[in-house]
Formats: structure tokens, C-alpha cells, sequence
């Protein structure tokens, strides 16, 4: 739903989505890099378990929440991409 | 007690607002520090700026004339001599004007710390209104800038089929955008009433000392109707359809639904102050009603009904980056006058050049607020199916089903049926939860209020908390 057009001269930064490698280029935001690589559903809503992806992209909105390098909650579209990150999508709590 | 450091000036946000102020502050020999959880300076407007000067100038260039202007701002706020801090958001703002802030994970370090203020600057500038609609909790569904933020910090453009609805300048803006970059747009669908410009009109005589909006606005009107792509007027009814994903818009049209496919779907429905730092602080709050937006209540220097705190820019109303820029001058100048710099009479004078300016870029904003009413299907969705709390998953029927029991403002419906009670704390349905309170209550908004907004505004760990003090 997304591509990058331009000829990307800027360095190619490795990372990890659900341990799926994917690549990015530098400078990118969490939320940039995984819509360029082609993953727009980053969590299951809290309540119903419904797809959700990145809505404002300004911090905003909070619906791109994803777990970074172990840390949860992370608004992917305000933390910019670096190497070796692993991201984690966020499923609804077990049990509910 | 960690002993933070403690500054003349600080000042959240360095969009034009910010950086105006952290420029004129120091002129005046302010000790400025300025916070931004943005990784680029330049706000949402001139987001990512510098690099696309240095890195991409070709699009830089295409981007307007405005950018260019902009780029000096940057390089006078570079050079100001202010501290800066990127990539921290503040979580809570003491009464001291103790502020606390948290680092990003990318920034290798998401200790919380902290500063301290003798007078405080919030410019922490808009946010796109919400427009609740029946599927716009799918994937594919965005705010209408989020394309453009995009583009401007990562270089990405929608591939496949974009559909665009809503009303304001800036749709019409990111349309052409999109346009010039080759994006195939499958419709836009224009939800302004009908009759809006009739209203609007008399307003219309003031506007034109600022005709250069309207210029600009009547060069992308045109570059739209002459583009090909089908435009409709008049629409009053929006569903996004799909189960994954957005696959396709319904739209209402005269009485009549169509359908259009699509792969994007881009939302705009106007813009409102982003006043979550003001109300956790307690400054005043007052309804606007032309917008439909809370406002905090600003005297002529941009004060806060608090002592040294102030306003600039879009989060006090919004006017727009040049209205902004000259606010944010006169709160620094101010701020100089109040720690003892500038007399009062010091202060006019240096502040008169950018009232002159002020008066004339904000006259076109009646005629504009008034076009572009917020318009009703979207305060108060007719779809009770429609979710309003997209954190907690609160619909319509839930909101009016809990007033119907007795239930009469935002803070009781949040501790019933948890509406706000998300990571977003209600930035994304506060105002839709007023409306629908008002629309069920048959009052304004403005007798129902505004949740109450307590720190943290942003997420923080127990764990983080735990090694704060």
C-alpha cells in the first residue's frame, strides 16, 4: 500500500519484524520502515481483537503500538529505525 | 529529588512556533531549552526539513516557497545558541513547572529526566480533528497528513488506488500533492454542506487582506477539478468497507450510496488544538465555537489563565504556520519582559513589526473557519454502529445508552464504560464524546465539558517511574 519511489542512496538498515528480516532506509520511522516492507497490521485491538495500523502518524493516535527490542507500548511512528531492532506485534491479552 | 536543570525559557515543541520563540528568547539572553519528541525539528508542517533540503532538494523545491522561507527559521533557531532535545516526550508537567520527560527507545536510553522552568512555552501545535465513520478502525484508513508525513520524513507514496474525503485546505493541499507525484487518486469526495460558501461570504471582504491563501487555494481547487479524477461534492455519508483491510468507500451522495475501491483511504476534517499539555496543567479552557474546538484561554501575549505559562501557535487556535511563527515571537518577547529583560515599553516596541504582520495573516481565518465548518455526520456519527473510543472499542449506541441512564458528562462515561480510557487518553474521541453527550443531553458541548486530563499524558512504565526520584 506504500513503496518508496525514490533511489535510495541513503544506507539500508537491517531489522527484524516478528523475526521476519526486512529492510529499511535510514532515517525512517518503526511505522515508516514496516509499511515500506510491506506489514500495515501492526496489533490486534485490546477489546475485539480487530486489525489495526497506524493511523496519524504524528503521535497522535496511539494505534501503532508495537514492542521494541522488548520494550511495549512503543508509538512506532515517533521512534526512528536502527539497526538490528526486533519489533513485535501486539496481539490482545490471553484470556480475554 | 534529582536536581534537574533549571532554564529561563522552556518550550515544548520546535515547530514555527517553538523555534520562533527559542530565537527571539535568546536575543533577549534567555537561558532557552527546548523539548521535542519528534526525531526532526520543524513540527508537523516543516517536518523533516533539513534533510530534505540537504538530502532530496529536488522534492525540497517542490514542496513551495514557503519551505524555503522556513528553511531560514530553522538555521536562525540552529544558530540561536538554544539547547535542544529531540526524541523526548513529556509525561507530566508539575505545578512548579517541573517537567518531565521520557526518552525514546531509539535515542538508547528511555530513563525519564527532567528541567525546570522559570516560564514555560507550550507549542506543541494541531492534530487533525477526528472524523469517526462507520470501518475506520481498519487497516488503510488514515488521517489525511499521515500521507504527507510519510512522504516528507520517509520518502514513501501509496501505491495502488487512494481514495480522499473530508473538507479544509489541507485535503485539498495533500490531493495535490499526491496528484503531482503520480498517485492514482479513485475519488475525492468533497463532505463540505452545501451552502457553506453562502455562509461563509460575508466574511469573505476581510479575508482578502491575506489573498494570498486564497490564491493558493483556487490554484488547487482548479489543479483538482482539471485533474480527471472524479470529484464529489455534497457527500454526507462515509463507510469504510473491508475485514482485513480497507477495500472499498460507500459514500452518500444526494440521497443515493456508490461505491468506490480503494487502497487507501485518507480522512481529513479540518484541524484542532492539541490540548493535552494545557489541560493536564489545568489552564483554562474555552469552546470555540465556529471550529467546535476547546481552546485554552490566552490573553494578546499568548498567557495562560497560569502563572508563566504560555501558548503559541496551533495548540492555542489555529492559524497556521505564519500566524504561528509571529505568536511565537510575541511569547518570547513577553517571557523577556516578564524575568526582567524588556520593560513593558521595551517590550511594544520590539513586538510592534510582528503584530502588523499578525493582523494581516490572521484576517483571512474568519472567512476559512467559517467554510469549513466542521460538518455534522461527523461531530455526531448518525451509524450508532460507529466506533467513538477507538482504544476501547466505544460505539455511539454504548455513549447514548449511558446518558440515557443518567449519566451527564465525559469523566463519568470514562469510569462506566472505560471511553478514554485507552493509551490515546481520549485525544482521538474527546471531542466526538462531547458531542454525542451534548446531542443526547440537547445542549452545547460547551455545557457538557472535556474529560479531565491527568499525567501520565504519554505512556511511562512502572518500572521507569520506579527509578524517577
Amino acid at each position: 500500500m506504500f513503496h518508496q519511489p525514490r533511489d535510495p542512496r541513503s544506507p539500508s538498515v537491517p531489522f527484524t519484524f516478528e523475526g521476519q528480516a526486512c529492510e529499511a532506509t535510514a532515517g525512517q520511522t518503526v511505522a515508516a520502515a514496516l509499511m515500506g516492507a510491506g506489514h500495515l497490521t501492526l496489533r490486534e485491538s485490546i477489546v475485539s481483537g480487530s486489525p489495526r495500523a497506524a493511523y496519524c502518524m504524528m503521535g497522535v493516535c496511539f494505534e501503532c503500538l508495537v514492542e521494541i527490542d522488548g520494550h511495549p507500548n512503543q508509538q512506532a511512528c515517533m521512534v526512528l529505525i536502527r539497526e538490528g531492532m526486533q519489533i513485535k506485534r501486539q496481539s490482545r491479552p490471553l484470556g480475554e | 529529588m534529582p536536581s534537574y536543570p533549571e532554564y529561563d525559557y522552556v518550550i515544548i515543541g520546535s515547530g514555527p512556533a517553538g523555534m520562533a520563540a527559542a530565537v527571539t528568547a535568546r536575543q533577549q539572553g534567555l537561558s532557552v531549552l527546548v523539548l521535542d519528541e519528534q526525531p526532526a525539528v520543524g513540527g508537523q508542517i516543516y517536518r523533516n526539513l533539513e534533510a530534505l533540503e540537504s538530502d532530496r532538494p529536488d522534492e525540497f523545491r517542490k514542496l513551495g516557497a514557503e519551505y524555503q522561507t522556513a528553511s531560514e527559521l530553522v538555521r536562525a533557531f540552529r544558530q540561536s545558541g538554544a539547547e535542544h532535545l529531540r526524541g523526548r516526550s513529556v509525561w507530566q508537567i508539575d505545578p512548579d513547572l517541573t517537567i518531565r520527560h521520557l526518552g525514546l527507545v531509539d535515542s538508547g536510553t528511555t530513563v525519564p529526566s527532567g528541567c525546570r522552568a522559570k516560564r514555560l512555552l507550550i507549542a506543541i501545535g494541531a492534530m487533525e480533528r477526528p472524523m469517526p465513520l462507520p470501518g475506520w478502525t481498519l487497516p488503510g484508513v488514515m488521517a489525511c497528513t499521515a500521507a504527507d508525513v510519510l512522504y516528507k520524513s520517509s520518502g514513501l507514496l501509496p501505491s495502488g488506488q487512494v481514495v480522499l474525503a473530508g473538507s479544509g485546505p489541507l485535503l485539498l493541499l495533500i490531493a495535490c500533492r499526491l496528484l503531482d507525484a503520480g498517485v492514482s487518486i479513485g475519488a475525492f469526495l468533497d463532505t463540505n454542506p452545501r451552502g457553506s460558501l453562502l455562509k461563509a461570504l460575508p466574511l469573505l471582504p476581510d479575508a482578502l487582506k491575506a489573498a494570498g491563501y486564497l490564491t493558493k487555494g483556487a490554484g488547487m481547487l482548479w489543479k483538482l477539478y482539471t485533474s480527471g479524477i472524479p470529484v464529489h461534492s455534497g457527500v454526507d455519508g462515509l463507510e469504510a468497507v473491508g475485514d482485513e483491510q480497507v477495500k472499498k468507500v460507500r459514500f452518500r451522495k444526494e440521497g443515493q450510496w456508490h461505491e468506490v475501491e480503494t487502497d487507501l483511504f485518507l480522512l481529513h476534517h479540518g484541524v484542532v488544538p492539541n490540548v493535552q499539555i494545557t489541560r493536564q496543567l489545568g489552564c483554562e479552557h474555552r469552546w470555540y465555537e465556529p471550529q467546535r474546538y476547546w481552546e485554552p484561554v490566552l490573553d494578546e501575549w499568548g498567557n495562560t489563565t497560569l502563572d508563566n505559562v504560555a501558548v503559541a501557535g496551533d495548540c492555542g487556535r489555529v492559524c497556521g504556520a505564519a500566524v504561528s511563527e509571529l505568536s511565537g515571537h510575541l511569547a518570547a518577547l513577553e517571557t523577556a519582559r516578564a524575568l526582567g529583560r524588556l520593560s513593558p515599553t521595551g517590550r511594544d516596541a520590539a513586538a510592534a513589526p510582528f503584530r502588523t504582520q499578525l493582523a494581516r495573516q490572521k484576517a483571512v481565518r474568519p472567512f476559512l473557519d467559517a467554510l469549513f465548518a466542521p460538518a455534522q455526520p461527523w461531530l455526531v456519527p448518525e451509524n450508532e454502529d460507529t466506533v467513538v473510543c477507538r482504544c476501547e472499542e466505544v460505539r455511539v449506541r454504548d455513549l447514548r445508552t449511558v446518558v440515557q441512564h443518567g449519566v451527564q458528562g465525559p469523566d463519568r462515561v470514562k469510569s462506566m464504560i472505560r471511553c478514554g480510557m485507552g493509551p490515546c487518553q481520549a485525544r482521538m474521541c474527546g471531542l466526538t464524546v462531547s458531542e454525542v453527550i451534548a446531542d443526547e443531553r440537547q445542549l452545547s458541548p460547551e455545557d457538557v465539558g472535556y474529560f479531565r486530563i491527568r499525567s501520565p499524558i504519554k505512556p511511562v512504565t512502572l518500572a521507569q517511574l520506579a527509578g524517577l526520584d
